[in-house]
């Protein structure tokens, strides 16, 4: 871009050459700016600051976890604790991290890669992060509230998908499932609030020339993403009225005792827990969008494809969701229902996977540390897939279910393919928000760390659960022969733990004393390449206009633009 | 050519090395209580063979892509000084659509493997010689229920096993009293839910007599991991021989025992035990309540004070006034080989450890530490060491 490039109409004169004004205030009006501010940007890296600090609370809850799992009887936590400790692990891990660094990435991406100055509504944007803010710290304060400052307070003890009629008055007395109930509640408010400004500022805000089809993939996911959240996450919000209608309004939606049903709160919450996975593994698949063809030198393959295929997911995802429940006592025919449902998830994920693979043929691969991170991704979303599609089939499922081979398959989803393509995203984007490069070196040993890390975690915590290890156990027989095995998973967890703190010190490092980026440290092709690093609070200086899917190729390539043949 | 060689001598190598694993994988697999490679009934077998399916396809589908993958990986790395822009490409119809058909094939395939074994499990009519037992999900231990020969007991389900001469099955119907649970021993079969409010059922057809182990499989609280399960396949005339000795009261029981020896209250218990089940109640109440303690540790005086206690109303003890629903069944309690759900083996040490704590092997059970002396505690352990 600085090369004297010349610069097609349109894009020309995006990028504000005149020198940023560097006025720095005092420290509290630095805060008071963050508190305040309605800038996409600015609450994108809350977002994703909020996620990464919560990233590493529930890591450390996932440590304590494997500690005490490491041989059979081991009491380095009493079994209160423990549950605990895996119930905060999970809806952390969910509501706390998963979802608002995704959002956090949308809030940053989404209306630089459409050309837009900000959000189409800036301040429901602030409110839906603040009231996340609010549901992490409220969830986070039942560890002292409660019973008191010692031990573990009342912290949730159901599990993340707090199946009824745990939860209920009679068998989880005391506040601890309100902590859950409300956060998520809260949480909830957040989410959908998100999802309405990303729906509403990717059909409305986009820059001129930008129609549907010239929109890059990431636009598109994140649509479908926030259309799932609207959908799905209304009945977590619905059941969690629900629940505190029983807990404290005398209601019996779910109150056994009193006639209520136990699988209609299984419903709800997989109503809402499958699209979920959709909602957390359709921005993985945005970030691998963007970043394989960058570093593949090529055209993302099959464009049209890749987004019927993320539509798709979209909607069959909304009906899939009984394939957690084949254990309880639907009829033969529903588990045959949701055994294809969930098999045909399989067809638009395998023309992704298929269509990667399509891009990365013929280019000139970069194996820079986001590509390795995307590398790595592929294979295991191919493993995570293919464990997926085990599960779906309901006969085999009646053993699986519930087992540590379940365990293992979701965090292959939420970590190897979910976290490792947001340790991409941020490799990739860091220079652009905070226009300094990461360190590469660094960068490798996180790599190889994680993936170590990973293998010898969740590869081998497959085995226990065919074994007839069942989740969400304290502690385990000694004469089952899961011994072994759990030590191992342990140590791999320990070295996860290890590269999750060489990225934060390559982040905090990078970040005084990183190499400048400039505008466009990958020689990439989408728009928000075409500012500033980081960009100026009105994003372009003049608005963007486009006439491909790749505005920065046409501009680098004149010779051979992309709009001659869209 | 020395590279060739190289790489020769690398796959033979990994084949060894792969086969070797997948070997010592088997046979551990079949010798370990809890897995699913290793079945010992029809819908296990039938979960097993369709499992073995599926993960063939799966590994060929992953061998597939991921060389194709490592291929592409190595052959368009980017070369030092290939500073070139490589051809751009946007999609293939042709190419596209191929793999959106073969997708589909491999779910047909699949979907079909997997409905036959769906159906044929899950809709098997129930034979009219097979077992039924009533499985009741408590926090934290089972109750098993004999509805054919009037049996209650907890946390070790005895069943015949049903060989191709003498098939008998076992069907299970399963709820829950409290929470949600689920039953799962691996190498009988899949696991299904007890649910309150619910009623779901489950067969099994045992092949070969032997313990097996399981546990609960779905969180149910603070005890969700020592709520374990024990499952004795018995020969036909074994399972006979149990549930006849399980059908027989401690009233008659103590009357067999009584007419050899004589003791104090002895003319009350005797008379109790031919009496109707209520007349015995009330003889029961009024022995307990009047008789004097002495301190010696007989199982009389832990009767006694067994009865005085709060245990009748969370224990029934056939034939005597104890008849709790809300704890498992102690009338055979000494016929059983762990105590608390598998949590512990049934010793008279652990037991009078158990009466005296039971937090000590299961923190967060629902069995309150009653609090007596240890002279208590023995005389009680002694009763319920009589319990046959």
């Amino acid at each position: 871009m600085d090369s004297g490039m010349p610069i097609p109409q349109g894009i020309e004169g995006a990028i504000d050459r005149t020198p940023a004004q560097s006025a720095r205030g005092t420290y509290l009006e630095a805060i008071h700016s963050w508190i305040v501010t309605v800038d996409h940007k600015k609450l994108g890296i809350l977002y994703i600051a909020y996620a990464l600090v919560f990233l590493l609370v529930a890591g450390a809850e996932a440590l304590m976890i494997r500690i005490q799992l490491i041989r059979p009887h081991n009491d380095f936590v009493s079994p209160f604790t423990f549950n605990r400790l895996f119930t905060m692990h999970g809806t952390t891990m969910v509501f706390l991290v998963g979802m608002p660094i995704l959002f956090g990435f949308g809030n940053y991406l989404v209306p630089l890669m459409i050309g837009a100055r900000d959000m189409a509504f800036p301040r429901l944007n602030a409110f839906s992060f603040w009231i996340s803010a609010f549901a992490g710290l409220l969830l986070y304060y039942s560890f002292i509230g409660g019973v008191g400052l010692s031990g573990t307070g009342s912290a949730p003890d159901v599990a993340w998908f707090a199946y009824a009629p745990l939860t209920e008055k009679a068998f989880s007395p005391g506040h601890s499932t309100d902590y859950w109930a409300v956060a998520i509640l809260a949480s909830g408010i957040g989410s959908i609030g998100t999802a309405i400004n990303i729906l509403a500022t990717v059909f409305c805000m986009r820059c001129k020339g930008m129609t549907l089809f010239r929109m890059p993939l990431l636009p598109w996911l994140y649509a479908t993403t926030s259309f799932i959240v609207l959908v799905a996450v209304s009945p977590l919000t619905a059941c969690q009225a629900m629940l505190l209608i029983d807990r404290y309004l005398g209601g019996h939606f779910f109150d056994t005792q009193a006639g209520g049903s136990a699988i209609l709160w299984a419903h709800f919450f997989w109503i809402f827990g499958h699209p979920e996975v959709y909602v957390l593994v359709l921005p993985a698949f945005a970030f691998a969008n963007e970043i394989i063809p960058v570093f593949s030198r090529k055209a993302i393959f099959g464009y049209p494809a890749m987004v019927a295929a993320s539509v798709g997911i979209g909607f069959i995802s909304l009906g899939v969701w009984a394939h957690h429940m084949f254990t309880i006592g639907m009829t033969s025919f529903g588990n045959a229902f949701f055994t294809l449902s969930t098999m045909l998830v399989s067809i638009p994920t395998g023309i992704k996977t298929f269509n990667w693979l399509a891009t990365i043929w013929g280019g000139r691969i970069r194996f820079t540390t986001p590509m390795l991170f995307c590398i790595a991704f592929l294979f295991q979303w191919v493993i995570a897939g293919l464990t997926g599609i085990m599960l779906s089939v309901s006969a085999w499922n009646w053993q699986l279910h519930n087992s540590y081979f379940v365990v293992a398959h979701f965090h292959y989803v939420l970590i190897g393919a979910i976290v490792f393509m947001i340790f991409a995203a941020i490799y990739y984007w860091y220079p652009k928000i905070t226009g300094r490069m990461l360190d590469d070196k660094l960068g490798k040993w996180h790599f190889w760390l994680m993936l170590i890390g990973f293998h010898v975690c969740f590869d081998t915590m497959h085995i226990p659960g065919l074994m007839g290890m069942p989740r969400q156990i304290y502690t385990y027989e000694a004469d089952r022969g899961w011994n072994t095995l759990n030590a191992i998973v342990s140590v791999g967890g320990f070295i996860q733990g290890i590269a999750v703190l060489v990225l934060v010190y390559n982040m905090v490092h990078s970040f005084f004393r990183g190499e400048e980026a400039g505008p466009d440290p990958w020689d990439a092709w989408t728009l928000e390449w075409a500012t500033a690093s980081p960009p100026p609070p009105y994003n372009f200086a003049t608005d963007p206009v486009v006439a491909s899917r790749r505005p920065l190729w046409d501009l680098k390539h004149p010779e051979d633009p992309d709009s001659a043949f869209e | 050519m020395r590279d060739r060689l190289q790489l020769a001598r690398w796959t033979r190598g990994a084949i060894c090395a792969a086969s070797v694993l997948f070997v010592s994988v088997r046979l551990t697999a079949a010798s370990l209580p809890g897995s699913i490679f290793a079945p010992y009934s029809t819908p296990a077998s039938e979960e097993k063979k369709l499992s073995i399916f599926v993960l063939l396809i799966a590994a060929v589908i992953f061998s597939g892509v991921s060389s194709l993958l490592v291929y592409a990986l190595v052959r368009f790395r980017s070369r030092p000084h290939d500073t070139a822009e490589p051809p751009q490409v946007f999609g293939s119809m042709q190419i596209e659509l191929s793999w959106t058909i073969i997708p589909i094939l491999i779910i047909v395939v699949l979907f079909l493997g997997t409905a036959r074994v769906l159906f044929s499990v899950q809709d098997a009519p129930r034979p009219a010689n097979a077992l039924d037992v009533i499985v009741v999900g408590h926090q934290f231990w089972w109750e098993f229920r004999y509805p054919q020969y009037n049996v209650v007991t907890a946390n070790e389900l005895h069943v015949p096993v049903s060989s191709k001469a003498e098939p008998r099955e076992t069907f299970l119907k399963l709820t829950s009293a409290d929470v949600m649970h689920s039953f799962w021993v691996p190498k009988l079969g899949g696991k299904t839910d007890l649910l309150p409010n619910r009623v779901n059922e489950m067969w099994f057809d045992p092949q070969e007599p032997g313990l097996y182990v399981g546990q609960c499989a779905q969180f149910c609280g603070a005890q969700h991991a020592k709520m374990l399960l024990r499952v004795y396949v018995d020969t036909p005339d074994k399972f006979q021989q149990w549930i006849a000795e399980q059908q027989k009261s401690q009233a008659e029981i103590a009357n067999a025992h009584l007419t050899m020896a004589s003791m104090p209250n002895a003319g009350n218990q005797n008379s109790a035990g031919g009496n109707p089940p209520n007349t015995q109640a009330t003889n029961g109440e009024t022995m307990a309540q009047s008789a004097d303690i002495s301190d010696a540790v007989t199982p009389q005086n832990g009767q006694l004070v067994f009865e005085r206690e709060a245990c009748i109303s969370c224990h029934t003890v056939q034939g005597t006034v104890a008849n709790g629903r809300y704890g498992p069944d102690l009338t055979h309690l000494m016929s059983r080989a762990t105590l608390a759900a598998g949590a512990v083996e049934n010793t008279p040490g652990n037991l009078e450890a158990w009466i005296k704590d039971p937090a000590q092997f299961k923190p967060g059970c629902l069995m309150p530490a009653m609090h007596l002396t240890d002279r208590e505690n023995q005389q009680m352990t002694a009763y319920l060491l009589t319990l046959k």
